[in-house]
């Protein structure tokens, strides 16, 4: 067996360690090892952006990533969008939208979405397709994502000016 | 009318927010892959790197030594217990792990299970497997060659010939093409193509030794009938067999087949005594899991001079693969292709399908599509469209002058149907509105006369949906019923249960929209759960748009059972007969006293406290529904296009959907569903393909090879809508989800068609790519 490596990581504000494979993806340590599920995976060629999470606020698909990669990073998935039990401007704008269906490309969607609000407050819809281009959907045409990320951005730009 | 409840209710016609979309917007959903459980080991696939190839010898040795390795199992073992060899959903058989040959690439040879996933993929790497290549099949045109290599040696019937179907009148048909005047004729390829959910298939079966049960959770959207199967085959007693469809991460038909990979997690389970996870890669499931379309189709109409039809004549050549692993009701081998008249008076028409074997995945599958209805509407709408071009008439002129008119319903087609309703002609007059088709063809000309390069695409689909009447729908012989039970508690909240199975359609807010127009129950207080066979009721899933036409009818009329029961209990409360009791959403009144009333929730309450003597207690109600008849939802969809003579690259410019679906239950729901299926259409008109090389390599076995629209490509879609309800479903409801995407393939096609049809161009086979455009614009001098 290959040696381990000691990888520690901050994932959603809680520190996270373990002796870890050097092959082991960032995905697998995130789902199996974190045991935080939500982010998925969708193929194996990095096209589909279903396990795209944030390293250190910059989108990445954790599928393509070693977790001895992440060593010493800062992790933001899904789960660590909501903030005292309330829901972060982006998982409301999904849901007011109509930006989901079987939710399996969501998690993944949202972190690129929010990628793109953190450096571009008030982006045009072309920005949007752009930014998500890397994430597919089966479901929803996208039409309403580019909503639900417009309507995040407007909410999030309402509470940074409020 | 359906009546319309209050915002606070949600019934019919109310855009409720979903409310699945809580657990999935944190990340809480639970699919296949999040299932974990104490002790699970992982399985992992061997497949074969060849399309046809004897199998001389495999040897396991080396794989057994990788640390962690718990077994490997062959086909050879799978023979033993009587499963090499399980039976498909139409008439055939599939290998569960190859013995003898291996009959496609990516075909299914041995199962390694390990203490972890990087394990077994280690140890799959070491499982050596001796082939000897044989001659491969790969075009169907070949496959009824007098020289063609039988590749089912294990058929009693020594030819790749699988069916042969038709219906209709041949010689009638045929005369009156003969006598007409006008003939137009187009071939067209459906090419093969992959749903492409973006979960992929898996399972993690449990057998747990104690207690002799086995439970699955299954990526899959018939659970109740996959339960059925694999006592059937297995052996297993029913009773002892619990399949979970958790959260499914999209389906769109490819999770109704049961695949190699289930049985042998299953058997595995069964051999180990722990719980085994097997998922698949995305290039498994491109690979070998059920492949749709691959119709090989001609069309021929005769009309008359003014563009009266008079005559249909298809004849279709179907390539199954290597196993027909198509999962269709039992009396229809090419589905519901037969629909294949649309939305059009033919007098006359005959429909033939011959299907065959080649060395491909097995399938096909019904990709968001009700059995090969895309294939049939994709066909009359690009053979009408080349009958216009004959006719140097107006693609929408010509539909309209054919129309089946509303008065005609319900209107019996020469190949067997009977359209429940429709109004053909103000779906497709909203729509030429809503495009400004005039100003649009004004465009063109003088877009024309500039060189530039621009199409309009009109399609007008009639779909076929709601499988199915028991008279003549069922799959492996179980009628395609489908269920509701519903429970009211005593505070008046709700539990209903389903046999379908939502994989994004949103059924935990839909299905309650339909109790509380029934009953008055706002939604909020109704709880809905699918998937779980030990607790729903029997149902035949969800495909084919079947939920609202089946399952909705269920709905529905299990609320009216409970709604009687609850009209005597009120008229108890009330001291009235029941005769004196009028009914709006949510309460029992007396009639002429509305102050008098009795709500649904009091009445809930009295049904476990304050009964009338001699009534069961509870309130609570189970109807297994038997459509009367299929439902046809239709609409009309226009396409805008501009071509770059550069480089073959097709924008959309606009794509107009005006669809009518009968009564809507969620309109905001119906949209999304519009929305993605007309996605799904732009990427089989353009991108999606899995095809082979002449060895039998598979191309398009990956996200990187088999493309599927981005943002950046799909256009924003203008949606509009028509109303004809059905007249027999209790809610005049049809069904929607699969609806874009049969009608949109031919409207795509059509635009790009139109765009050169001043070049003499009638017909380019899908996926549309711009190098395709650019070597005909070449071939006409045209391109730049």
């Amino acid at each position: 067996m290959p040696k381990t490596h000691h990888v520690r990581v901050r994932l959603n504000g809680v520190d996270h360690e373990a002796d870890v494979d050097p092959r082991v993806l960032l995905v697998h340590f995130i789902r199996e090892t974190a045991g935080l599920t939500g982010t998925h995976i969708g193929c194996d060629t990095s096209n589909c952006g279903a396990c795209t999470v944030l390293l250190d606020g910059r989108p990445i698909k954790s599928c393509t990533l070693l977790a001895v990669q992440a060593d010493g990073s800062d992790l933001t998935t899904v789960e660590g969008l909501m903030h005292d039990g309330q829901l972060h401007p982006i998982q409301e704008g999904f849901h007011q939208e109509h930006g989901l269906q079987c939710g399996f490309c969501t998690p993944g969607m949202m972190m690129s979405a929010l990628a793109l609000l953190g450096k571009n407050p008030n982006p045009t819809e072309q920005d949007i397709r752009w930014a998500i281009s890397g994430n597919l959907c089966r479901c929803t045409g996208y039409q309403n994502i580019v909503k639900a990320i417009q309507y995040a951005g407007r909410k999030m730009q309402q509470g940074a000016s409020a | 009318m359906i009546q319309q409840t209050s915002p606070e209710i949600g019934g019919m016609g109310h855009s409720v927010k979903r409310k699945e979309d809580r657990r999935f917007i944190q990340g809480k959903g639970n699919y296949v892959d999040d299932v974990h459980l104490p002790e699970m080991v992982y399985g992992q696939l061997v497949r074969s790197p060849y399309a046809h190839a004897r199998i001389k010898n495999i040897n396991i040795e080396n794989a057994k030594q990788v640390p962690g390795v718990l077994a490997v199992i062959t086909g050879d073992d799978l023979a033993k217990a009587g499963l090499a060899w399980m039976p498909t959903l139409f008439f055939d058989k599939q290998m569960v792990l190859a013995t003898g040959k291996v009959l496609f690439q990516a075909q299914e040879v041995a199962f390694v299970v390990a203490e972890d996933r990087y394990a077994a993929a280690d140890a799959a790497e070491l499982v050596e497997v001796e082939y000897e290549e044989l001659p491969v099949l790969v075009d169907p045109h070949h496959s009824l060659d007098a020289d063609a290599p039988i590749l089912r040696e294990d058929r009693e019937q020594k030819s790749n010939h699988i069916f042969h179907w038709e219906v209709g009148d041949r010689l009638a048909t045929q005369k009156a093409i003969e006598e007409s005047l006008v003939k137009a004729k187009v071939d067209a390829v459906f090419q093969r193509c992959h749903p492409a959910p973006l979960e992929t298939c898996g399972c993690v079966a449990d057998f747990n030794t104690a207690t002799g049960r086995l439970t699955v959770w299954l990526t899959s959207q018939a659970p109740h009938a996959h339960r059925t199967l694999f006592a059937l085959v297995g052996g297993i007693p029913e009773n002892n067999i619990r399949v979970i469809s958790p959260d499914i991460g999209g389906g769109f038909g490819n999770k109704v087949p049961i695949y190699p990979g289930y049985v042998c997690a299953i058997v595995a389970s069964l051999k180990l005594g722990r719980p085994v996870k097997w998922i698949e890669t995305r290039s498994e499931n491109l690979q070998s899991t059920g492949f749709a379309r691959d119709y090989h189709m001609t069309a021929e109409i005769g009309a008359d001079p003014d563009g009266t039809v008079k005559a249909l004549r298809v004849k279709t050549l179907a390539d199954h693969g290597a196993f027909n692993a198509a999962a269709q009701p039992t009396k229809f081998p090419a589905g519901l292709f037969s629909i294949c008249t649309g939305s059009y008076q033919f007098p006359n028409a005959f429909c033939e399908v011959d299907g065959v074997y080649t060395n491909k995945a097995p399938g096909g599958i019904a990709y968001r599509c009700s059995f090969r209805v895309t294939e049939a509407s994709y066909l009359i709408e690009r053979a009408m469209d080349v009958l216009a071009y004959e006719l140097k008439t107006d693609p929408a002129e010509l539909r309209l002058k054919n129309f089946i008119p509303p008065e005609k319903f319900p209107y019996q087609t020469p190949l067997g149907w009977s359209y429940d309703s429709g109004n053909y002609r103000a779906a497709m007059d909203k729509a030429l509105e809503m495009a400004g088709y005039r100003e649009l063809r004004k465009e063109q000309e003088e877009k024309r006369k500039k060189g530039e390069l621009m199409g309009i695409g009109v399609s007008s689909f009639t779909e076929v949906v709601g499988a199915g009447p028991s008279h003549t729908f069922d799959i492996v012989g179980i009628k395609m019923f489908d269920s509701c039970e519903i429970r009211i508690h005593p505070t008046g909240k709700a539990i209903a249960r389903l046999g379908t199975k939502s994989q994004g359609q949103g059924h935990e807010t839909t299905f309650p929209q339909i109790i509380a127009q029934e009953l008055g129950i706002p939604v909020a207080d109704i709880t809905l759960e699918e998937g779980d066979t030990d607790t729903a009721p029997y149902g035949l899933g969800t495909y084919a748009s079947r939920s609202t036409p089946v399952a909705g009818g269920a709905t529905s009329m299990a609320s009216r059972k409970i709604r009687e029961k609850a009209r005597k209990i009120a008229a108890h409360l009330l001291e009235v007969s029941e005769e004196d009791l009028e009914w709006e959403p949510g309460k029992f009144f007396v009639k002429g006293a509305p102050s008098k009333a009795k709500t649904i929730q009091d009445i809930a309450f009295a049904a476990y406290t304050n009964l009338p003597a001699g009534m069961e207690a509870g309130l609570e109600a189970v109807h297994y529904y038997d459509p009367p008849n299929l439902t046809f939802p239709f609409g009309t969809y226009i396409c805008v296009v501009d071509i770059d003579k550069g480089t073959g690259e097709i924008k959309v410019r606009r794509f107009i959907a005006v669809d009518d679906c009968g009564n809507i239950i969620n309109p905001m729901i119906v949209e999304g569903q519009i929305h993605g299926g007309l996605t799904e259409g732009l990427g089989i008109a353009f991108m999606q393909l899995i095809s082979y090389d002449e060895s039998g390599n598979v191309q398009g076995g990956n996200f990187m090879d088999y493309l599927l629209p981005t943002a950046v490509e799909t256009p924003n879609w203008e949606t509009g809508k028509t109303c004809t309800p059905s007249p027999h479903h209790p809610i005049g409801a049809k069904g929607v989800g699969e609806s874009p995407n049969v009608g949109s393939p031919a409207a795509f096609v059509n635009a790009v068609v139109d765009a050169l049809s001043h070049l003499g161009v009638r017909h380019i086979d899908m996926p549309i790519t711009p190098w395709k455009v650019w070597q005909i614009l070449k071939e006409k001098g045209m391109a730049e």
